[in-house]
């Protein structure tokens, strides 16, 4: 579904670059993850998957569905299913959360040639989704993220998540700043939109949200590079030692 | 490709920014260019005005030639020729029609291309409608259900004609003919525009609106407006204007008078979409209006609710004079401006009275090379006890060659009363723009919601209709101007 090779890329108009030679294949009905240190290129890699338009890839390919897509708006790559739960979401203010996921959703929807949702049809639909997330439809009329705790946050981009039912879903950071109970009722939200169909791609900084969604693979980013991948394991070993023997063990320090 | 239609070409593309720019063909029976006193004895006796109006036009004049053009606005244009402009255009024929069918067809069909038709029955449900083609009303529409409920709506000529005493009582008495330099200019050539009198404890049964359209390449547009609401009276009353376009500039210099009395309330709405010039700055109509009303009662309440889309250049400070105990002023502006585009607007609150009330909310926004002012001034005098003044002025810039700019001025002579102001620029985040985007909204829709979503204060206290035009019509002001 996803297939990165061999990519390179920095903020425009700047020398350096983040990310060094990132190679990664993500199949249909996986679950990924991506560990590493603070400023180790984890969002820049995610952001620059989405297209945001203030990073360069200078090097190398992505292809979704087999398809290039580096030449491609951030609005298409979203219309052809590719979701990316933010970090940092964004508050825009004086737009209401549920005016955002009903154009958001009817977008989706219009690029497949599917019937768009009318404002009452969406407040069903959308209805079943809060349900999924345990959130309160008071959240529907507020501003987006506009407000909202951190937390809210991050459960109100997996809102956006299961209404827009991606195909590939890259998650970042969505575990931190969960509570313990707001991380277990997303992390199940999370499982039941698994399917043998789409595949997501989680970044974290901790094992535990690991424990409720199994990776197939876990992958370590330093100095923008894939240093280690394995299995889920890997997670545990990384909670247990940090990641100081990485870095002697594959020499990332010495050219940094 | 051949010539003709890439011309067409060209056309649609310029259409597509500005749809209503196309003109009517009618005859025209046109006075002279310039002014001086016989154009507007003749301007009063086509009108067959009784001898005080023609008195306050005269008066006017003479003020009009012992003043300046103001320059103190923070824009920069060439000063409009005087004496090359037309004072009196009117579609041939009699201008003032008793039925529909009546109105040379072309008008009409006009309107109907504007998006209003004047038909009654084809006509959106309670909104009666007054329509100003260039200089002279052509139609009023519901009059009949209107004067059942007690209230007056007609072109301003016919209130002359037929309800002198309530004109000559109230015309002139919020904005004198020698205010300044565009009220005395109207003052002294108005051709039309339209009356509405709601008497005492009637609450007006429908929207009232009037539509503005300049078609006359060399006229100006002097139209005046007078409301009046009377003890415990309410009214709605939504102004659009549009215009072909010119590579010449109009003016337009309309003044707007409001008066509620005791308990009285009055609601202005006004989306502006005077063409604004191409994206050269070429053409466009000079948009420099007067509009004041005053709670001349307790309790009154006026409250101006404004979209400034178009025109070259825009001078405009719909104001507030609170005068009775307890009255309320409300001012709601968005000003959009793109290309070359200029506007100085804003507004003046005038505690008079004790406990009055006011509250500004001003959403700028600016693209383009264009140039975006608020000016506002509110003055507290010495009896004004208690009064309260609440002032947001928010500023988006969308690139970075344009420019956005406040003059907040706040004069207060009573310490009782309390004045807050907010201010705030932002830039339209590319970070806000990326999030939209993967959401799936392309980047249009995307600016669309952000600036929706900056102007929602204002836009819902249009009314619906107005707000559903509002919110299209800055969607497309806004295309192709970010990115
Ligand atoms: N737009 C930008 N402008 C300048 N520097 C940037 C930009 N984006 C990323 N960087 C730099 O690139 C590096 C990687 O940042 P990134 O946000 O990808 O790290 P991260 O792995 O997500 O870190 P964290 O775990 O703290 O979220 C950092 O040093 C960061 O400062
Ligand atoms: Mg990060």
């Amino acid at each position: 579904m996803l297939k990165i090779i061999n990519l390179h890329a920095k903020v425009e108009g700047e020398k350096t670059e983040i990310l060094k030679g990132i190679n990664l294949e993500i199949n249909q009905g996986e679950v990924h993850a991506i560990m590493g240190p603070n400023g180790s290129g984890k969002s820049t890699l995610a952001k620059v998957i989405a297209g945001h338009p203030a990073y360069e890839v200078t090097d190398g390919q992505i292809l979704f569905n087999g398809e290039d897509i580096l030449e491609m708006d951030p609005d298409e790559r979203a219309r052809m299913g590719m979701f990316l739960a933010f970090q940092y979401p964004v508050e825009v203010p004086g737009v209401s959360n549920s005016m955002l996921i009903r154009q958001a959703v009817n977008a989706v929807k219009k690029a497949r040639g599917e019937e768009e949702l009318d404002p009452l049809e969406f407040e069903d639909f959308i209805a079943e989704k809060l349900k999924l997330v345990e959130m309160d439809e008071k959240f529907l009329d507020r501003s987006v993220n506009a407000g909202f705790s951190g937390g809210e946050k991050k459960r109100n981009e997996i809102l956006q998540l299961a209404a827009m039912n991606p195909k590939l879903s890259l998650l970042d950071e969505t575990d931190s700043g969960l509570d313990i109970d707001a991380l277990r009722i997303v992390s199940e939200g999370i499982n039941s939109l698994r399917s043998e169909e789409n595949a997501f791609l989680l970044v974290t900084h901790y094992q535990r949200i690991l424990n409720y969604i199994k990776p197939d693979k876990v992958h370590v980013l330093m100095q923008g590079r894939i240093v280690r991948s394995g299995d889920s394991s890997l997670a545990l070993e990384l909670e247990d030692q940090g990641y100081d023997w990485l870095v002697t063990e594959t020499h990332v320090n010495g050219e940094a | 490709m051949s010539r003709l239609t890439e011309a067409e070409a060209v056309d649609q593309a310029a259409s597509r920014k500005y749809k209503y720019g196309f003109k009517t063909n009618i005859e025209y029976e046109e006075f002279p260019r310039g002014l001086n006193e016989d154009i507007i004895r003749e301007i009063s006796k086509r009108k067959n005005e009784p001898e005080w109006m023609l008195e306050f036009r005269i008066k006017a004049f003479h003020h009009w030639l012992t003043m300046e053009e103001p320059d103190w606005p923070n824009v920069h244009y060439k000063k409009p020729d005087y004496d090359q402009i037309i004072y009196y255009s009117t579609p041939k024929e009699k201008p003032k029609k008793q039925s529909l069918d009546e109105v040379d067809p072309e008008i009409l069909a006009t309107y109907e291309k504007l998006g209003i038709p004047l038909h009654e029955q084809k006509m959106l449900q309670n909104v009666a409608v007054d329509a100003v083609f260039d200089s002279v009303s052509v139609a009023t529409t519901f009059k009949k259900k209107l004067a059942e409920a007690g209230v007056i709506f007609c072109s301003i000529s016919e209130a002359i004609q037929d309800h002198p005493e309530l004109v000559k009582k109230y015309m002139g008495s919020v904005i004198p003919t020698n205010d300044n330099f565009f009220a005395a200019l109207n003052s002294a050539v108005f051709s039309d525009g339209s009356f509405c009198f709601v008497p005492k404890g009637v609450k007006c049964p429908m929207e009232l609106s009037t539509y503005f359209r300049i078609n006359n390449q060399d006229s100006g547009q002097f139209e005046r407006t007078l409301i009046i609401a009377e003890e415990g009276a309410q009214v709605s009353y939504l102004e659009g204007c549009t215009a072909p376009m010119f590579d010449t500039n109009q003016l337009h210099a309309a003044v707007v008078e409001l008066v509620a009395l005791d308990d009285a309330d009055i609601k202005y709405s006004t989306v502006q979409n005077w063409y604004p010039g191409d994206e050269n700055g070429v053409g466009g109509i000079y948009n420099f209006v007067t509009k004041r009303g005053i709670c001349k009662g307790n309790n009154a309440k006026i409250s101006w609710t404004q979209v400034e889309t178009g025109s070259a250049i825009t001078w405009k400070y719909p104001s507030v004079i609170l005068k009775g105990d307890n009255s309320v002023g409300e001012f709601y502006s968005v000003a959009l401006t793109n290309d070359y585009q200029q506007a100085d607007t804003g507004t003046k609150m005038i505690h008079l009275g004790k406990n009055t009330r006011s509250t500004i909310i001003s959403k700028g926004i600016s693209a383009g090379r264009s140039q975006n002012s608020y000016r506002g001034l509110v003055k507290i005098g010495k009896k004004a006890d208690g009064a309260r003044n609440y002032s947001v002025c928010d500023s988006m810039l969308i690139g970075s060659e344009c420019g956005a700019h406040t003059f907040p001025f706040i004069e207060s002579s009573n310490n009782t009363a309390s004045v807050e102001h907010e201010a705030t620029t932002s830039k339209i985040g590319e970070d806000q723009i990326f999030y939209l985007q993967q959401r799936g909204l392309d980047e249009e829709e995307a600016i669309s919601l952000i600036i929706n979503g900056f102007c929602k204060e204002v836009f819902k206290e249009l009314p619906m209709e107005f707000a559903v035009e509002a919110t299209k019509l800055l969607s497309i002001k806004l295309e192709g101007s970010v990115g």
